[in-house]
């Protein structure tokens, strides 16, 4: 299944307290 | 939500949450505040059992503890394997305490843990319950 990430960490933010789910941000230094 | 940084893109966004290291995974409430955080890389079954440990937390301080306690069994139940196995024996353990306020729901706690994880440090956390 593909996950949407959302890359705006605001954004991400805002949406989920909007939809009133938690956050799960992932911080990654890989080659994209 | 999932919302991906790339550390090189958006620095500032690593900095932001205190980030020292990557691969970092911050999981946050509906209102942004931390209640998990994973640094560095796990294995599959470790990395999902973290998972469920940081929504248990999330639903933990939220003060659902049903909803805590179920995420917690599905740790223990899930991943019995995974070193977060014993800490989510101890949190399933107050999340029942404290839905249902009836203290042999901590007694259980470190018979369990004892059975299972006797050197895990959750077990000594859990001995003034016995």
């Amino acid at each position: 299944m593909a996950v949407n990430w959302i890359k705006d960490i605001d954004s991400g933010l805002n949406k989920a307290k909007t939809e009133h789910k938690p956050v799960l941000v992932d911080f990654s230094a890989a080659p994209a | 939500m999932p919302v991906g940084v790339h550390i090189k893109e958006n620095p500032a966004g690593f900095h932001r949450f205190d980030s020292a290291w990557t691969p970092s995974v911050i999981i946050l409430d509906e209102n942004g505040k931390e209640r998990h955080r994973i640094e560095g890389y796990l294995p599959k079954d470790e990395f999902a059992a973290q998972l469920l440990m940081g929504l248990a937390r999330v639903a933990f301080m939220a003060k659902k503890w049903a909803e805590a306690e179920m995420l917690y069994n599905q740790v223990t139940q899930g991943y019995p394997n995974s070193t977060a196995a014993p800490e989510a024996i101890y949190w399933a353990g107050v999340s029942k305490y404290r839905k249902t306020n009836d203290h042999h729901a901590l007694g259980e706690v470190p018979k369990l843990l004892q059975q299972k994880y006797p050197d895990s440090v959750w077990a000594k956390k859990a001995i003034p319950w016995a």
